[in-house]
């Protein structure tokens, strides 16, 4: 857990993106018969072209309600890790996409009031507090997320996790 | 299976408290369910199973508990999706897998055809489409290839035992409605995450009377109100089309959500339904087909688990019966399974279809998901599919109306959006 104080020290950048973003738009039906390398530069072109190509590693998304919703396809969340995104935060999530989403190592923050951030502004993460706060210093809180999510997180997903485990027993 | 559950459990706390081994569970907490039946297809398995299961030198917990079905990249079209379905059917011979169903149709109708899905099971699926079992008393739904690994090596899966939102139909659908309709109406309502990823129950009158593919359509489309499941209690209805398909099935009585149990009830009046249609871009933008007299179709699709199974094929026929498309209009089916096509082939339906106009097309996922067909671009399109989020079914700039079968097959005589009630006599 040592990473947590230098997650909590970081600045994140912003890209702000509306309500309903679904996975078709995340992972394009059209490209999902390649790898992750060649979905990823297609990820939320269709609302936001130059996104995949400028987002940086530690970036964070800022959504409104609803993210993630439609298929199961995990590429959806796969792509925003590829593409190095820290975290996203938004009020709601579609509940099978929580659940890939932490199973690839991909934190979810649920912040009822993610609308009062900025396209474009630095944040910084607390998990321990769970609470994201605006470049003008102001602390959005989130809702508690299991301890097993969290430390599935950490270890970068779950297949790290079980890789960890059987390698143990091995 | 008579013991009374002290407090009071609806029946998705049943469902989960037998397969967390548990006398009740409580709503809210996280518990770990033993998986009764995990299925995957071409798309969400071997191809993304294969490799996470040979770097970990992991087995499969249990292969009499898989179903593999290939049916989204299919008919292959490509050397892309030849290598992806090589990938399935290699894995598959490797592995020694006991079912598979290779090209035969749509994962969610195929499960429960060949006997897979039966009251009371736990069960998960490679799709989000997967909640289609509840239809059954399955506890059902889809989760992505990651947790899919963790199932296929432990045999697990953890749960938050949800609330139960019950959906409350009263009455009867009057001639010329279908589940479609319902859950068309519903989504309008509550939106896409308006399930919330809590449990929906379906129950009332008009559901009782609902055909059991009528029944997985409603299940099918939970998903596209967030729900993690949609159930319905099992009933003298499930017991006879599970026995027609060699499944015996026990006593059902204690499959239901007992009285006194704490629901969220939403009722409807499905008498005073009108037939329901879902506007670009998303599921959620539902009005009466009154609203859309206006608009023009080019192409109508009759396709998908949600809208090409036998009864879907049959209401289209209803309409279509004796009558062509509009001139320019396209008409595409593809039946959801190759059973429901023969069955649909024996009583002269597809014969209708076909003297209508129609191009028959592969049993499979095909133009749905965008996978496969061919949907032209700037087409307005009614299809009798899950969903119509920009782009879904291949062309981004496709405008596509969702509707029942007998509400696009109606749209397809006028080439306009059409109320079927005025072609059904």
């Amino acid at each position: 857990m040592n990473g947590q104080m230098a997650i909590a020290a970081a600045q994140h950048r912003v890209w702000k993106f509306g309500d309903d973003i679904d996975t078709d738009v995340l992972a394009p039906g059209a490209y999902m018969k390649l790898g992750i390398d060649g979905i990823a530069p297609h990820c939320l072109e269709a609302v936001r072209p130059e996104f995949a190509a400028q987002v940086g590693p530690g970036d964070v998304l800022v959504a409104g309600v609803n993210f993630g919703i439609g298929s199961s396809r995990e590429q959806a969340a796969d792509a925003l890790v590829y593409l190095g995104v820290r975290a996203v935060i938004a009020p709601s999530y579609s509940g099978l996409y929580f659940r890939n989403a932490f199973n690839l190592g991909l934190l979810l923050l649920t912040c009822a009031r993610a609308g009062e951030l900025a396209d474009g502004e630095t944040v910084t993460l607390d998990l321990r507090a769970l609470t994201v706060t605006s470049a003008a210093g102001v602390s959005l809180p989130c809702e508690p997320i299991p301890e097993f999510l969290l430390d599935m997180v950490a270890a970068g997903g779950l297949l790290n996790q079980l890789r960890q485990r059987m390698g143990a027993s091995r | 299976m008579t013991t009374p559950h002290n407090p009071p459990h609806t029946l998705a706390q049943k469902l989960i408290a037998r397969a967390a081994g548990r006398p009740h569970v409580d709503v809210g907490e996280i518990v770990n369910c033993q998986v009764d039946l995990a299925m995957f297809h071409d798309s969400s398995g071997p191809r993304r199973l294969k490799p996470m299961l040979e770097e970990l030198g992991a087995t499969i917990w249990d292969k009499s508990r898989i179903v593999l079905v290939m049916d989204h990249y299919v008919p292959e079209q490509d050397d892309e999706s030849r290598r992806i379905v090589r990938i399935a059917r290699d894995w598959a011979r490797e592995q020694n897998l006991p079912h598979v169903y290779d090209s035969i149709g749509i994962c969610h109708v195929v499960l429960p055809q060949k006997g897979h899905i039966r009251p009371g099971l736990f069960c998960v699926g490679g799709d989000s489409h997967s909640p289609t079992g509840g239809a059954f008393g399955t506890y059902m739904f889809g989760i992505g290839a990651t947790e899919m690994l963790g199932v296929v090596v432990t045999g697990q899966l953890w749960v938050r035992v949800p609330q139960t939102l019950r959906m409350v139909w009263n009455n009867q659908l009057p001639a010329g409605l279908t589940a479609k309709d319902m859950m068309l109406h519903m989504i309008g309502r509550f939106g896409m995450n308006g399930g919330q990823y809590q449990a929906v129950e379906f129950c009332g009158a008009a559901v009782q009377a609902l055909s059991m593919q009528e029944r997985m359509t409603m299940s099918n489309m939970s998903a596209e109100m967030g729900a993690q499941v949609g159930l319905i209690a099992p009933d003298e209805t499930t017991r006879a089309w599970l026995a027609e398909r060699g499944v015996a099935v026990n006593d059902l009585s204690d499959w239901c959500t007992d009285p006194g149990a704490t629901t969220v009830d939403q009722v409807f009046d499905a008498a005073t339904l009108s037939p329901q249609v879902a506007a670009p871009h998303s599921p959620a933008n539902t009005r009466g087909v009154e609203s859309f007299a206006e608009v023009a179709v080019q192409v109508a699709y009759i396709g998908a688990c949600t809208g090409a199974k036998l009864d879907d094929l049959r209401a289209a026929a209803r309409v279509l019966r004796g009558h062509t498309v509009a001139s320019g209009m396209r008409l595409m089916v593809a039946p959801a399974s190759q059973h429901d096509q023969e069955q649909a082939e024996l009583e002269g339906v597809m014969g209708v279809l076909r003297d209508a106009g129609a191009e028959v097309l592969p049993t499979a996922c095909g133009a749905c998901s965008g996978y496969g067909g061919s949907i032209p671009d700037g087409a307005n399109v009614i299809a009798t599919t899950a969903r119509n989020f920009k782009g879904r079914m291949g062309s981004a700039t496709a405008q596509v109306y969702l509707a029942s079968p007998y509400t696009v097959a109606a749209s397809a005589l006028r080439g306009r959006i059409t109320d079927p009630r005025e072609m059904l006599q």
